[in-house]
């Protein structure tokens, strides 16, 4: 579904990815686990052109989308869900959910609002409330919801569980479930091993800006050195 | 009391012209970021062609109305046509470029009114059916001014609906907020863009066709307007529509009022309420009072590495060669070239404060006028001689600086620019007005340098001298401490402030010594031609610092000293053609959309790349 080929960015001078290589299976949930500064976030933005990599390729659903715009990739039904949440705080909850609204799409699930709000309950009652006045863990939810009304078949999550209670995350895990049940294939970085181990099939490891490891996740959770060496705190 | 509504109403009814024109710029400026200077030609261009139109239809409401709505639809055209034909190459670069850019239209199109309509005003007919007065408590209305009262509203109500009722408008709020964001979601930028340039420049040229029957149309409504317009944006917020609707009524009803009040000062007045509304909300008075909304204006790396050998070299080559000059060229290209002295002090000065401290000044002219005029006016009234006229011109302007700099530096990006231009045009204003004491319009004349300087040759060395020294000068500083916590002020205020430095204040002196150096150059300006006009502080020539620093390279060291050449002989060159505004305008756009650096910056980049390329 999703293939990073050979992946190099820089900021500036400095090497942010180097080399990066992975696939993502159709309806496979990967998770992209590092620490803090590893590239993750780095390796998100460079599959959705948000930041301009220097060289590799990145194929979805078998086309390269090198060249394409940030709303051109959208479009062929790649989401992203960034880590800053980024919701237009200027913007109801309703309308921050119509702006998004994509319909066009063969062969994905067409989210609908009622389908949303079936997801996300509480977004429903919120629906005419301006955003600002949101906790973090519902824009978080608002945010997932909002890249979902664009009927993706695949979407880039950016470390979902950051700052969120831990009931909050557990349910957020469910969501997640939820939509792999749909179908949707799901990348998502994280540094939270505890949520990644309850979404994700696949681990892959990467640490300052090389891919380590990929592998079962459980397996990956299971190898005290992989934990040791790549993923500790 | 009749007369003073009477005048209300008229006040309103220039409010509603206002609010057209300021509410596109706003849109505009709050979804792409951009200070469309453009916007003030586009309102002349709706009255010129409503003009046209209006009195080639046939006459009758139909007519007149049906040439209103074209000539808005015409010139929303023409809007679009910019923004696809130049912005949206651009958008990449520094903001500041799409503003230069967008000035390069702002020639284009005066010149092309000037081709198409001729040189005279035009006074339009009046409005069929809406040409008489209605009596209101015994006063006389213009029945049209109701009318165009009327129109603003229904346009306000309009344009609120389009952006809380519309998927259209919540995109627009939403881009206003975060466009990379929206990209992501799927939405075309470029397509929004170009749709928000549309609307903002139909409002442009439905404000300026509906001044038709009110005024007669000129070829000084551009810079007029725009001006006034800047003022209603940044006083109302920038992206509000209902606060660019409070600001137009605030501002027209004090114009309306202040001119029974304070006749002498009327174009001061308006620009002093902005100083105080930006002091006390720095935001405007319903703009949001977020970092981003100012948006930074200077992206991208600029110069932290001191000067080579070789540069310095090259630098005292080109001094040494400038010391020779005098014996080979005609005294023409001496008078020329310190021109160019001047204006690299000029250009230079601004630069210590933009390329260094991130402080866009878009009113570095008053700094300039302020020398030149305090120059003149020592001379000519304090009988000072040229020597101690031109010492004291710095610490005039310096003055100057010092007042308007301590408001200035509060804020920050856009906000700070507009704040910098208010404050230009007060001076422009109290130039311009004070006719006894500056004379007004036709300047101070007699302004010569004494006798043992007034030779082209000996003048030539002086501002060489003065200039390279007051340049050297702002370079040290820049190479010294002073420079280096200017600098990371702009990289990283917070952190600056969070190792003990009082940024406000550091910026503060910064703006001061620029001011200085700024009034020295326009002290030598004035000697330069005997004669010191208003043009010495108006917008163009705020313009033309920030266009040589930009064309320059705002990123290099000598970019503004390259600009202030190029920009010389260029304008010089083209004087002699009779539309050369439209050829400037067009080598402005040019610049900007081939060399986003700058000359400087592009000629660096593409020697860095030569490099890499024989090194490989």
């Amino acid at each position: 579904m999703l293939e990073v080929k050979r992946l190099h960015t820089h900021y500036g001078r400095a090497e942010i990815l180097s080399d990066v290589s992975f696939e993502v299976g159709a309806g496979e949930v990967a998770a992209l686990l590092g620490r803090n500064g590893a590239g993750k976030s780095t390796t998100l933005k460079s599959i959705m052109r948000l930041v301009r990599p220097t060289s590799g390729e990145v194929v979805f659903d078998e086309r390269p989308i090198g060249r394409l715009r940030p709303y051109e990739i959208c479009r062929l039904g790649l989401g992203y869900v960034p880590e800053e949440r980024r919701i237009f705080t200027s913007l109801t909850v309703g309308e921050n959910l119509a702006v998004a609204r994509r319909v066009n799409r063969e062969g994905a699930t067409v989210w609908t609002l009622e389908r949303i709000f079936e997801l996300f309950p509480n977004l429903a009652e919120m629906r005419e409330k301006s955003a600002r006045a949101m906790s973090g863990g519902e824009q978080q939810m608002l945010t997932v919801a909002r890249t979902l009304m664009g009927s993706p078949r695949a979407i880039l999550l950016d470390e979902p569980s950051e700052g969120l209670a831990p009931v909050i995350v557990e349910q957020m895990a469910r969501t997640l479930k939820e939509l792999k049940d749909e179908g949707v294939t799901i990348l998502l970085s994280e540094q939270n091993l505890h949520f990644a181990g309850l979404v994700a099939d696949r681990a892959i490891i990467i640490e300052k800006g090389r891919i380590r490891y990929q592998g079962k996740m459980q397996e990956a959770l299971e190898d005290e050195r992989i934990r040791a060496a790549y993923l500790m705190v | 009391m009749s007369f003073y509504f009477a005048q209300f109403l008229t006040g309103l009814a220039s409010a509603s012209s206002l609010f057209l024109v300021a509410s596109g710029l706003s849109i505009i400026f709050g979804v792409t970021r951009i200070v469309n200077f453009a916007h003030g030609s586009f309102y002349m261009l709706g009255a010129f062609i409503a003009y046209s139109l209006v009195t080639a239809l046939p006459h009758g409401p139909l007519g007149f109305w049906g040439g209103v709505i074209i000539s808005a639809l015409v010139v929303g055209v023409i809007g679009v046509v910019m923004e696809i034909l130049v912005l949206r190459r651009i958008y990449q670069s520094p903001e500041l470029f799409q503003l230069v850019a967008t000035f390069g239209v702002v020639l284009l199109i005066k010149d092309v009114a000037l081709w198409v309509w001729g040189p005279e005003d035009k006074l339009g007919p009046r409005a069929p059916g809406f040409d008489g007065a209605v009596d209101i408590f015994g006063s006389k209305v213009p029945e049209y001014d109701l009318v165009v009262i009327v129109l603003g509203l229904v346009v306000l109500a309009a344009l609120w609906l389009l952006f809380n009722r519309t998927r259209w408008g919540a995109l627009v709020r939403a881009a206003t907020e975060d466009r990379e964001m929206l990209g992501a979601l799927g939405i075309n930028q470029a397509l929004l863009f170009t749709s928000v340039f549309f609307l903002g420049s139909v409002l442009a040229g439905l404000g300026g066709a509906l001044q038709i029957p009110r005024a007669s149309v000129s070829h000084h409504m551009d810079l007029a307007i725009i001006a006034t317009a800047f003022v209603v944006v940044v006083v109302g917020g920038m992206g509000s529509i209902v606060g660019a609707f409070l600001a137009s009524v605030i501002i027209s009803e004090l114009n309306a009022f202040g001119i029974l009040v304070f006749p002498e000062i009327t174009l001061v007045l308006m620009f002093l309420v902005m100083v105080v509304v930006l002091v006390i909300r720095p935001w405007g008075i319903l703009g949001k009072p977020e970092g981003e909304a100012a948006g930074e204006v200077l992206e991208g790396e600029t110069l932290s590495i001191m000067p080579g050998r070789r540069m310095r070299l090259a630098l005292l080559g080109a001094f040494a060669l400038l010391l020779v000059l005098p014996s080979v060229v005609e005294p023409f290209y001496l008078l020329l070239l310190s021109e160019v002295f001047v204006f690299a002090l000029f250009a230079a000065s601004l630069h210590f404060i933009m390329g260094n401290g991130g402080m866009v000044s878009f009113g570095h002219a008053a700094y300039f006028g302020l020398g030149a005029y305090g120059a003149a006016m020592l001379l000519i009234y304090g009988d000072t001689g040229m020597e101690l006229a031109i010492a004291l011109a710095p610490l005039a302007a310096g003055l100057g600086a010092l007042i308007f700099g301590y408001f200035c530096v509060r804020l920050s990006g856009v906000y700070m620019a507009m704040l910098s231009l208010a404050f230009a045009q007060i001076v422009w204003s109290v130039a311009f007005q004070s006719t006894e004491l500056t004379g007004g319009e036709d300047g101070l004349v007699g302004v010569w340098p004494s006798p043992w300087a007034s030779d082209r040759i000996v003048y030539y060395y002086l501002t060489l001298v003065l200039c390279a020294g007051g340049i050297l000068a702002l370079w040290r500083m820049l190479y010294a401490p002073f420079g280096y916590t200017l600098r990371a002020g702009r990289d990283s205020p917070l952190r600056v402030e969070a190792i003990g430095v009082n940024l406000r204040q550091h910026r503060w002196f910064a703006f001061v010594i620029a001011g200085l150096f700024a009034g020295l150059a326009g002290g030598l300006y004035g000697f330069l031609h005997g004669i010191v006009e208003p043009q010495a502080v108006d917008i163009p020539r705020s313009i033309d610092a920030l266009m040589m620093v930009l064309i320059g390279g705002v990123q290099t060291l000598i970019g503004p000293l390259a600009g202030a050449f190029a920009f010389v002989f260029l304008e010089n060159r083209l004087l002699a053609f009779e539309f050369w505004r439209a050829i400037f305008g067009l080598i402005i756009i040019g610049i900007c959309v081939a060399m986003p650096l700058g000359i400087v910056g592009s000629l660096h980049r593409l020697a860095l790349r030569a490099a890499a390329a024989r090194a490989s």
